[in-house]
This record gives structure tokens, C-alpha cells and sequence, in this order.
């Protein structure tokens, strides 16, 4: 075997000697890399996802029936569709009791496009009404069984060209800047300038769109939905329903993945079956099939980055201008945040004195495109990082080099490293990152032994990149960054812990009862995880934007120090100390006289009826936006972190292959590290796969090619790089007051990836002398476009 | 038999009173097994994936979701709840779950494999090559069943033999013959019947387009089509026999070929899916069929009346049509050592493994000092069948095969093939990488020493 491909088995052995991540600094459960709390119930089938949750005799199932073309009219009567065996009910837009829209930020998506014998069009996919049926495959093929009776099509805008020239958003133009950015240009010694495709991305949780609704009395309805946002789904089916939030209770135990893609989009199948369930008085269930949910639901939004530089001969950028189109899709969904978060990560990791980021949100017949890891941030860092490939291509310089020169410093002014929209960057570590990685990674040995490899093999070529990762920590509406959590002790000392978290596989659950077992003093096995309600913890915001672990984590630790700070007042009464003299360590309370069993000084307080039950809040402080003057503090803090990637391609077929990664990632003081690096591993190879291999594929006339996993090629696990070495940044602590003073790890890893695309890029640059336009994803046609073009 | 005699779990088990063209998957999820997960019903993503065990041999892993239950009649089904295999612990131990949805599948995956599997990290990764994982990046899952797989029990009993099945339950009739009698006596009664062997191809067609039929034959439990017959000269290939089993016919014989089909779908589908039936599907790209053109191939074509035989290429006709009476069925495939030895395969497509090609290419090309006396060439993915590139094979005649000497080849290619812009790639990349992989051939041909590939153990 040579160098280029290292021995199999090393990537297993690499990951399991990569740097550890630093040692426990407590002894509590916090910071300790426990396992995910449902792992031994996944291994085992046990662990219960919605589509699990028995269903109650006489459950009926509910189908989607969507439309047929993208844009247009269409009529025609449900005759047919009534009359398939087993249906019990159709539902269009003329039986809802409450409104009929399900919009999440505006009301501007109809539950049921269909109504009175005709529907509005909007896109391939729309939801026009619902079929309940006695059992799934009768729904289904009643669904299928609707033909309109007259079609009106009218052209459909499907691309951001076709956007663009027909004028269509979804709302106006936004822009962020600081400095004259078009003046620096201009001013400027060199310039580049060019345009970049950047690919959507379809979620592919392994669990698919999913409700069960069960009917109440009075106008109670309880749903079990897959859904990252339950407050926002109680109150979509109270409005569909039209009925106070009081009456509908959201539970969500955990999802078989999310990623962003339940955030809006499970709303839709929560909202159906609660209005058929409290339509007929029966259960009714709501899963979508898998080609239904590619084709109906939304996915991360496909970008067209304009981009113009001006740098001097070292590499110093000076100016930098972007224009952001921006498919959204039919209809508005979360797409200003999306957009607004694309603009925010412009600038990257970069200092920039003057840059001006305009962007254009591009309504297109085509499903309502939302929230995905990132939410927008990975498209704008692609678009900076290509700027930075150009300008070291331009000067004949190696990217990484002109990377480092124009990172933001602790050492810089703080006018030098305040950003476009007005942040000072206060916790820059991102130039040691990428200073240890390039050590670590023996990076410029290996950029050497790339080149003179090239020179000899004629038909693979390799490449190399690093590029950074600065990612701002905090939703970008402020009120949406608050959170609660509730907090039972029992008379025999077990806890009960619930809060606003979603379970999704990323181990908040585990995470914030580490803190809230720390809290007490107690084992973490002493804390009982519990499904995420809406009538247990209310007002909640969606686990999204990587807060999950940060807000709740804080919330669930306010709860238990509410309910400490009792048991304190308590025992320093009880054995006349001083509050300060009590302590909660190793399952005891601890006294200056004596250590007593957390079970009995909880019974104990329960007997002298002090309240053993709390709820917990928390607002995250700091942050502050002012949207009409794009100007503030939008975000907590940021996580950081680099990626250096080794790809191979194939310059007959196109075809590309990561050789190697290494990856340093900085989660502050983690607090769990073994989930933390599965969130590292698994947000590159994701971010990896948006960009090379998932391809979406609309047909002209605005159907979705690529539907099932059988066209859309999520990475399998020969795409993972051949040899991959993850660590978390040893001395990582976050300098605000985050939950023990970590950071959020979600979102961030994924745009570590964004070194995969560079590193096909630079085996691109080494066989052409022009500067290279590949676009994303990098699929083995664009790759040959890109050496040919 | 009237009724679907199967055992679960270790328990036998008298199926009737439900379709025979339920999916196992839904009927396990019936029955309260909900450890088995649908990820996309269309057996792309191993979520589902149960152990199974028939009479005689080793275990497999299958996708239940596109599975009719009739064709589990005989068989011993393993699920997630009741596997014992050390892969449990050590997916928790190395942090192998973080959804958990794909991971019984992936239980299940590995929970099948024999004690002695290779678990060198190119063989884990074909081990889960069925099974999508979109959380962890797949390296914790790797470094689990690295260890896990030596430690493996011995695996469930091997349920005895059961007869034929014929039932009707929901309105479709099922038929699982034992013999080749029964078998085309049951076509020749109903000759529309349809019919299926591994049902990767028609599980999804009623998964996914809700296909009904009235009748339904099975020619996987046809003993006598179960099994490869070599002679020396020409394998003779069953149309009972499943992608594995001729993989491991194949295996350290035929490189080109072997490496097509470790690319070929993922084990699961290898496992249930037919040789013959990626031929009498008459799939526009199929993969194997470009291979086996090249290298010769005949196909018998039998009814309860007679047989014949004829080349492979003249099986497809045209899009969606082949050479197929009503009555007849794919009986086997004859294909010469020679020629299978000699193929090399080039598979293009946007992800290296359980991808449908965008090109696949096949060359069988004879050198007598160092020009070229002999070529057969086919493609797939270029045109509405598998199909030869007559041109291209008549411009190689004489030419020294170098990149030098294919450009004649390549330039005919034009005549040959009129490719679609679809989904998978565009007509001009089709055409241009067509072309392309004559070098990358005569390139590998001439000096072995220069890489061309990135994928495989062809890589390393």
C-alpha cells in the first residue's frame, strides 16, 4: 500500500488515539464522558420512537394527498377517493374548524390547498387534502386515486435564475456591511471575483415525518409527534383546531434524527391527524412514506454566491463584496433567519475592514426550503472560503497561508475584529486552532509530498485544505433564546428531570441530567429522564440553533438549585450551620458534623413540607439585535474549530475520495466528550456529504428527481475519510458563563466539511492553470466540469 | 402448503388469514416487534434489516421492508429483540448510536455475519455498505464491529426444510414451488402470474407504486435453480441463485467482476436479489449485464414446453421489453470462465458503494502483440438496455491499446450510443466518461503501476 492509502484498519485505531479530550476537572457527572442514555435501548429495539408508541384499537391512518404539477389550478371532485375500500373520512381545507394554515412565522402555507372542488398550486408536493382510512395502504391508495378533472398549469419558477427573472421572493432584500466595501475593492492592488453554485440538501433522518394523535375530552387532543419544536406544533393545531393551547399537549420522547428538518416541517403531519382525530373521535396516525416526505418537505436552502475581493500582494483581503440569492422555496417558512445567518458567517473566521453582504431571498415553485444544521451559516462560510481559494489562487500562494493572515486575533483592535453586523469578536481562539492543527496534522510536509505525488501519478491527483470554523452561538431572534425546565425530587431521593431539550440523537438529555445529577451531588443514574411536553415545560423554543445542551442545560441546573437552595435553608436550620456549610457531594448532603443520604434529607424536608418540585428558567444574557440597522449583538459567543482534508480524484471519471481528516473542534469545557466528538465526526461526514455526493435534482417542470435514497446518496460508510483523527481543542473553556463553561457543538462540525470541497478543489487547481469552477455538491460530472472547463 | 410456515425468533410460527404480499417488516411491527425500523421502504437504507436463516444455509441479513412475508415460508427470522451478539455492547461501549434508528438494522447487519468474517476495515465497510447511518459519521459503528464480530455466537438454528407454499389470502394467490415441475406447471397455468425470486425489484414496485398482482410465483425456493454448476469451462448460473452466492462462485476468479459486485447494491439485496432477475427485470443499466455481455454470456429461456438459448445482448429488446414469451421464465445464464476472468469493470456513479451506476462499462479485450484481435465491449446506463458498443469494438480491431490507440474507439462511441441526461449524470458527461474509461482500461492493461482507481481493494 503507499502513502496515499493508508493501511485500512488505522482510521478505526486513529480515532480511538486521537487526542483525548481533556481529563475530568470534577467530580461530578459532568465533563465525564457518559454514553447516550437510550444507547443500550437502541442496540436492543427498545427504545420507543413515535411510530413505536402502541396504537390504541380502531387507530386509523392518515394519508396525504399532494399535488400533482408545481404551479397552477387544478379541479375536481373526491368521488374516486371516497370511494376506495376502508376510507373513513376526507379532509380538505373546507373542514377545518379553526384557520387552514399551518405557516410557522407567517401564515402563509394552507394545511389543505384543497377546498370546494379546486386548490392553488404552489409547488410539486403541496398538500392538497387528507385521506383517513382504516388502515395505511388503503389511505395511501386512496390518496392515489385522485385525478383532477381540469388542470390549469401556469409556468412554474423553479431555479434562482428563473427567480431572478421573474422577480419572485418571499420577501425583501437585506443587507449587512461595515466599511465601503466596493470602494476598498476598487482601491485594492489585486482582485477576483466570481459566482458559486452551492447545493440544497434533503435532512434523510433515518425516521421519517411521523404523528399520532389521540382525542380528549372536551377539545383536548395529545399528540405524539417527531417534531424539534412542540410549542410551536401546540400552537399550529390549536389554530388549525381552533381551540386555546391549553387543549393540545405535544409529547416527544426522541426522534430518529432531525437536523433541522423537524423544526417547521413536522407540523404538517401533527396538525392532519389531530384534526382527523378530533374530527372523528378516533386515533389517527400520520406517517409519511419516504418519497412523500423528500417531495412535500423542505430541505436546506440551495444558494448562488456572487462574490467580488480586492487584497493586497501579501494576501490581505481589503474589501470583499457578496450578493446572496437564495432559493426559498413557496413560501416564507424560517427563511429570514436562514438567509440572516447566511450573512452573519460571511466573514467567517476572517477580519475584513470593509465587507458588504446583500442578500436576496428568491421565492420558487418548489418545496418551502428551512431549517437544516447550519441554518444558513455553512452556505455563507462556503461562499468566504472560496474567495480565500481564489485570492491564494491568484497570487500563487498556498490557501492556508493567506487563511492565517487574515484570521480575527486576540491581538487585533477591537475595531479590527468587530464584524459586519457590528459584534465585537471577543473570544477569537481560532488562530491557535488552526496553529495546533497544522502541527498536529503535519500539514505542510504533506502539502509538499501532494505536489511531487501529482507530479508522478497521471491520472489521480490529490489535494489538500484546512479551513476554519467560526460559529455564532445564540438564535438569532432574541426572545426565541430562553428556556425552562422542571424538576421533581421524590420522598426517596430519585429525581425527575423534563425540560424544554429535544432528544435527537445529539445527547441532550444525557448532557443536562449530568448537570442537574451535579446539581445534587447525585449519581446520574439517580436522575430519571423524561419525554420532552408541552404540558410539563410550556413557551418553548426549538432545539435548534446547537442551544439545546446551553439553554436547557442552565434552566434544569436553575431548577434544582431552586429546589438545592430549599434543602440548604433546611439542613443549615436542622443542624444549625451556616448555608454556606452545606454541600452536596457523593449522593450525601454534607454538614460540618455529619454527612446524611440525599434520600433522607429529601424525606426529611418532605416531612417539615418544603416544596421538593421546581421549574427553572433561563434567558441567555448579552445579546441584542437591531434588525433595522443590522447592528448588535446577536450572538452569546462563538464556537470555533478546523478541519484539514486530504481528497483524491480521479481527473477520467471525476470521481473523489477523502483520503484523510484531521479535526480539532473547540467545545469549550465539553461537558460530555464522547457525545461531543460523535457530534464532530458525524456533523462533518454530513457536511461532507452535502457537499460531494447528495445531489437534488428538480425536472424542469419542478418535480423532484431525486425522492428515496435510491437517487439521493447520503455518504454510506465507505465514504467517510480512509483515515480520520477527531479531537476536541484541549484548552477549550468558553469565556462567558455558558453551562460549566461549555459550548454548543451541534451545528458547528458540519462546516469542518467545507475543507473536503477545498481539498477536491486544490487536486483540481494542481492540473490547470486557470482558476477552477466547481461547484457543490461536488458530484464526479462537476468535478470533470471543473478539470475540463 | 396453505399456510406460511416460518420460524421467529426461535419460535414456529403458522402464518395464514394475512396477504402473502404483506412485508415482513409490517407484519413483524404487527406482531409488536417495533424494534425493526422503516427508513425508506424500498430496501436502500438497512433500517430494517432482519437475520434470516433458511434450511441448509449460512445466516443473512435481509431487508424486511420489501420482503413479502410469503417468501420468509421455511425460513428462520432473527430480529433485534431476540439477537445475542456482542455488537450490543459494544455499539453502546464506542458510542455507536446517537439518533438509534438505523442502529437495529445495523444490529442485525452485523449480528448475521459469520465469527469469521474479515474485519479489516474495507470488509466492515462492505458489511454496511445496505446500512445508512446519517448521525455519526459511521466510525464508532466501524470500531464496534472491528471488535464485536470474532466474539459472535453460534448463529440461530437452521429451520428444517418445509415444502412448497400455496396460499391465497386477501385475494393473491402465492406460490413458492420446490421443484422446476412444479414450478412450470404453476407458469404454465397462469402464465400473467408474476414472477419474483429475492423481490428487490418488485417489493419496491408495491412498496412504493402500490403494484397489485392476482397471482404471484416464486422461483427463489426452486431447488434444482438454487445452485451454480462450473464444468471447467462455463458457469452455469440458476435462476435461484442470489448475487452472494455468485460472488462467492466468483471470488479470488474473476477480479474485474468481483469488484463489480462488491459495488453491487449492499449485502442485503446481494443476499435476496437474483443473477437471473437483474437480467429478466431488463433494467436499462443493471450492472451485471454489461459484465456478462462481454464475457460471453447466454441465457436460457425456458417454458413447461421447451427451452432455448440465446445471447445475452439479444435478451433485451428495447426499453422495458425483452425477449420473454408469457409461459417463459429466465431459467439460468451460461457464462464462459474465459470471458468472466477476463472483464474488467468500470462503475461510475456519485457514491462508490449500493449506488446505481450513471456509467457502468465492461472489456473483454483480446491483445495479440499488443494490438487488439478481439473486443467486446458493452455498457450500461448509455442507452435503454445493456448494450454492446458495436463501433467502438470494430474501431479497436488493430489498434495498439494504449490511450493513444482507443482514440478511434472513443470517437465511434458516438455511433453507438445516444445517452439521456437524467437524474444520475448528463448525456455529454455520459458520452465524455464512456470514452474516458477506454483509457483508464488500456492505461490499466498496459502498466499495471499507474493508479487509476479510488475505490476498493483495486485502490490499495
Amino acid at each position: 500500500m503507499d502513502e496515499a492509502f493508508p493501511a485500512p484498519p488505522a482510521t478505526v485505531e486513529a480515532r480511538r488515539d486521537s487526542p483525548s479530550p481533556p481529563p475530568p476537572r470534577s467530580h461530578g457527572e459532568s465533563h465525564k464522558p457518559h454514553r447516550h442514555d437510550s444507547a443500550h435501548k437502541h442496540v436492543s429495539g427498545t427504545a420507543t420512537y413515535t411510530d413505536d408508541v402502541p396504537e390504541p384499537p380502531g387507530t386509523l391512518h392518515l394519508q396525504i394527498a399532494y399535488a400533482p404539477l408545481a404551479r397552477g389550478r387544478i379541479e375536481g371532485t373526491l368521488a374516486a377517493v371516497r370511494a376506495v375500500p376502508g376510507v373513513v373520512a376526507i379532509l380538505d381545507g373546507t373542514t377545518v374548524p379553526g384557520e387552514n394554515n399551518i405557516g410557522p412565522v407567517r401564515h402563509d402555507e394552507p394545511l389543505f390547498a384543497f377546498a370546494g372542488g379546486s386548490a392553488q398550486i404552489e409547488y410539486h408536493g403541496q398538500p392538497l387534502f387528507a385521506v383517513v382510512a382504516t388502515t395505511r395502504d388503503a389511505a395511501r391508495r386512496a390518496a392515489h386515486a385522485f385525478k383532477p378533472s381540469a388542470t390549469h398549469a401556469q409556468t412554474p419558477v423553479i431555479t434562482i435564475a428563473d427567480a431572478i427573472a421573474a422577480g419572485t421572493t418571499v420577501e425583501e432584500p437585506y443587507r449587512m456591511a461595515k466599511g465601503d466595501a466596493a470602494a476598498a475593492i476598487a482601491a485594492a492592488p489585486r482582485r477576483v471575483s466570481g459566482t458559486m453554485d452551492i447545493g440544497g440538501q434533503e435532512h434523510f433522518s433515518l425516521e421519517g415525518n411521523v404523528a399520532l394523535a389521540l382525542p380528549g375530552e372536551d377539545d383536548d387532543v395529545h399528540v405524539y409527534s417527531s417534531n424539534q419544536h412542540p410549542s410551536e406544533c401546540q400552537e399550529v393545531v390549536a389554530r388549525v383546531l381552533g381551540v386555546p393551547a391549553h387543549a393540545v399537549t405535544i409529547e416527544v420522547r426522541r426522534l430518529g434524527g432531525g437536523f433541522g428538518g423537524k423544526e417547521t416541517q413536522g407540523n404538517l403531519a401533527a396538525a392532519a391527524a389531530a384534526l382527523a382525530a378530533k374530527a372523528l373521535g378516533k386515533p389517527v396516525k400520520c406517517r409519511f412514506d419516504r418519497d412523500d416526505d423528500f417531495i412535500i418537505s423542505g430541505k436546506r436552502h440551495e444558494f448562488l454566491i456572487e462574490y467580488e475581493a480586492g487584497f493586497d500582494e501579501a494576501g490581505t483581503l481589503l474589501g470583499v463584496r457578496f450578493v446572496q440569492h437564495a432559493r426559498c422555496g413557496w413560501s416564507l417558512d424560517l427563511s429570514r433567519g436562514i438567509c440572516d445567518r447566511a450573512m452573519f458567517h460571511a466573514d467567517n473566521a476572517y477580519a475584513i475592514p470593509a465587507l458588504e453582504v446583500i442578500s436576496h431571498r428568491w421565492r420558487t415553485n418548489t418545496c418551502s426550503n428551512t431549517a437544516f444544521r447550519g441554518f444558513g451559516g455553512p452556505q455563507g462560510m462556503v461562499g468566504i472560503e472560496r474567495v480565500l481559494e481564489h485570492v491564494a489562487h491568484d497570487l500563487g500562494a498556498d490557501p492556508l497561508a493567506v487563511r492565517q493572515r487574515n484570521l480575527y486575533r486576540p491581538s487585533q483592535p477591537a475595531r479590527v475584529r468587530t464584524t459586519h453586523y457590528g459584534m465585537v469578536v471577543e473570544d477569537a481562539v481560532i488562530d491557535r486552532i488552526v496553529d495546533d492543527l497544522v502541527v498536529s496534522s503535519d500539514y505542510l510536509a504533506r502539502r509538499e509530498a501532494i505536489a511531487a505525488d501529482n507530479a508522478t501519478s497521471p491520472i489521480i491527483k490529490r489535494g489538500i485544505a484546512l479551513t476554519p470554523v467560526k460559529f455564532g452561538i445564540s438564535f438569532t431572534t432574541t426572545f426565541l433564546n430562553q428556556a425552562g425546565a422542571l424538576v421533581h425530587v421524590y420522598k426517596d431521593g430519585s429525581v425527575m428531570l423534563n425540560h424544554g431539550g429535544i432528544e435527537m440523537g445529539q445527547g441532550v438529555y444525557v448532557k443536562v441530567a449530568q448537570v442537574a445529577a451535579d446539581a445534587f451531588g447525585l449519581p446520574l443514574s439517580a436522575v430519571k429522564i423524561t419525554a420532552t411536553r408541552t404540558d410539563k415545560v410550556p413557551n418553548t423554543s426549538a432545539t435548534a440553533a446547537s442551544s439545546g445542551a446551553d439553554m436547557n442545560g442552565m434552566a434544569a441546573q436553575n431548577a434544582c438549585e431552586t429546589i438545592r437552595d430549599r434543602l440548604v435553608a433546611f439542613m443549615a436550620k436542622r443542624e444549625g450551620c451556616a448555608a454556606e456549610a452545606v454541600a452536596f457531594a457523593d449522593g450525601h448532603v454534607h454538614t460540618p458534623g455529619k454527612s446524611v443520604p440525599f434520600a433522607e434529607v429529601v424525606h426529611a424536608a418532605y416531612l417539615a413540607r418544603i416544596s421538593l418540585s421546581a421549574s427553572g428558567y433561563y434567558a441567555t444574557p448579552k445579546i441584542h439585535w437591531d434588525r433595522e440597522r443590522a447592528h448588535g449583538r446577536p450572538f452569546y459567543y462563538f464556537a470555533y474549530g478546523a478541519a484539514v482534508t486530504e481528497a483524491a480524484i480521479d481527473t477520467l471519471t471525476g470521481e473523489a475520495r477523502l483520503l484523510r481528516a484531521d479535526i480539532l473542534h473547540d467545545a469549550g469545557r465539553s461537558l460530555n466528550p464522547a457525545v461531543d466528538l460523535g457530534q464532530i465526526e458525524g456533523g462533518y461526514v454530513q457536511g461532507a456529504g452535502w457537499l460531494m455526493c447528495e445531489e437534488l435534482v428538480w425536472s424542469p417542470d419542478g418535480r423532484l428527481a431525486t425522492h428515496a435514497p435510491a437517487t439521493y446518496k447520503i455518504p454510506c460508510a465507505s465514504d467517510r475519510p480512509m483515515d480520520m483523527r477527531v479531537a476536541i481543542w484541549g484548552p477549550g473553556q468558553n469565556r462567558e458563563l455558558t453551562v460549566k463553561r461549555s459550548k454548543a457543538v451541534g451545528e458547528p462540525p458540519l462546516m469542518l466539511a467545507i475543507s473536503a470541497h477545498q481539498a477536491i478543489g486544490a487536486a483540481i487547481a494542481s492540473v490547470r492553470n486557470d482558476f477552477h469552477q466547481l461547484d457543490a455538491p461536488a458530484t464526479p460530472e462537476r468535478i470533470l466540469a471543473a478539470l475540463d472547463g | 402448503m396453505n399456510a406460511i410456515q416460518l420460524r421467529l425468533n426461535g419460535k414456529d410460527r403458522r402464518i395464514d388469514g394475512v396477504a402473502p404480499t404483506t412485508m415482513l417488516l409490517d407484519w413483524l411491527r404487527g406482531e409488536g416487534l417495533t424494534g425493526t425500523k422503516e427508513g425508506c421502504a424500498e430496501g436502500d437504507c438497512g433500517a430494517c434489516t432482519v437475520a434470516v436463516r433458511r434450511h441448509g444455509k449460512p445466516a443473512a441479513a435481509l431487508n424486511a421492508c420489501i420482503m413479502p412475508i410469503a417468501l420468509a415460508h421455511g425460513a428462520h427470522v432473527t430480529t433485534v429483540e431476540a439477537a445475542d451478539h456482542p455488537i450490543k455492547g459494544a455499539l453502546v461501549e464506542y458510542h455507536g448510536s446517537q439518533c438509534g434508528f438505523c442502529t437495529p438494522g445495523i444490529v442485525m447487519t452485523i449480528a448475521a455475519l459469520p465469527a469469521d468474517a474479515p474485519t479489516d476495515r474495507c470488509s466492515l465497510e462492505d458489511a454496511l455498505a445496505g446500512n445508512l447511518c446519517r448521525c455519526t459519521g459511521y466510525g464508532p459503528i466501524l470500531a464496534a464491529a472491528a471488535d464485536a464480530i470474532s466474539a459472535a455466537p453460534s448463529p440461530p438454528d437452521a429451520p428444517p426444510e418445509v415444502g412448497s407454499l400455496d396460499m391465497t389470502a386477501n385475494g393473491v394467490r402465492f406460490r413458492c414451488p420446490a421443484t422446476e415441475d412444479e414450478f412450470a406447471q404453476a407458469l404454465a397455468e397462469s402464465p400473467d402470474a408474476r414472477i419474483i425470486a429475492g423481490a428487490t425489484d418488485v417489493g419496491l414496485w408495491m412498496t412504493k407504486h402500490l403494484y397489485e398482482a392476482a397471482e404471484f410465483i416464486s422461483i427463489a425456493g426452486v431447488g434444482c435453480l438454487s445452485s451454480i454448476e462450473d464444468d471447467g469451462e462455463t458457469l452455469t448460473i440458476g435462476a435461484a441463485v442470489t448475487h452472494a452466492d455468485f460472488m462467492a462462485a466468483i471470488h479470488g476468479k474473476a477480479p474485474g467482476v468481483s469488484e463489480l459486485m462488491r459495488r453491487f447494491a449492499g449485502p442485503q439485496v446481494r443476499a435476496a436479489g437474483t443473477v437471473c432477475g437483474n437480467i429478466a427485470n431488463g433494467s436499462p443499466i443493471g450492472d451485471l449485464p454489461p459484465a456478462l455481455i462481454a464475457a460471453g454470456a447466454t441465457v436460457e429461456i425456458a417454458s413447461a414446453t421447451g427451452q432455448r438459448v440465446l445471447p445475452l445482448e439479444d435478451f433485451f429488446i428495447a426499453y422495458g421489453q425483452q425477449d420473454r414469451a408469457a409461459g417463459e421464465y429466465v431459467r439460468a445464464l451460461h457464462v464462459p470462465w474465459g470471458g468472466l476472468c477476463a472483464v474488467s469493470c468500470h462503475k461510475v456513479s456519485k457514491r462508490f458503494d449500493s449506488d446505481i451506476s450513471a456509467v457502468m462499462a465492461a472489456f473483454n479485450v483480446t491483445l495479440d502483440g499488443g494490438r487488439v484481435s478481439a473486443a467486446g465491449i458493452a455498457f450500461g446506463g448509455m442507452a435503454e438496455t445493456p448494450k454492446r458498443a458495436s463501433h467502438a469494438e470494430a474501431a479497436l480491431l488493430g489498434q495498439p491499446y494504449t490511450p493513444e490507440g482507443v482514440a478511434g474507439a472513443i470517437a465511434a462511441l458516438a455511433d453507438d450510443f445516444a445517452p439521456l441526461t437524467d437524474l444520475r449524470a448528463s448525456a455529454e458527461y455520459r458520452l465524455k466518461v464512456a470514452g474516458n474509461l477506454f483509457i483508464r482500461d488500456a492505461i490499466e492493461r498496459g502498466d499495471p503501476a499507474v493508479r487509476t482507481r479510488l475505490a476498493g481493494r483495486a485502490a490499495a
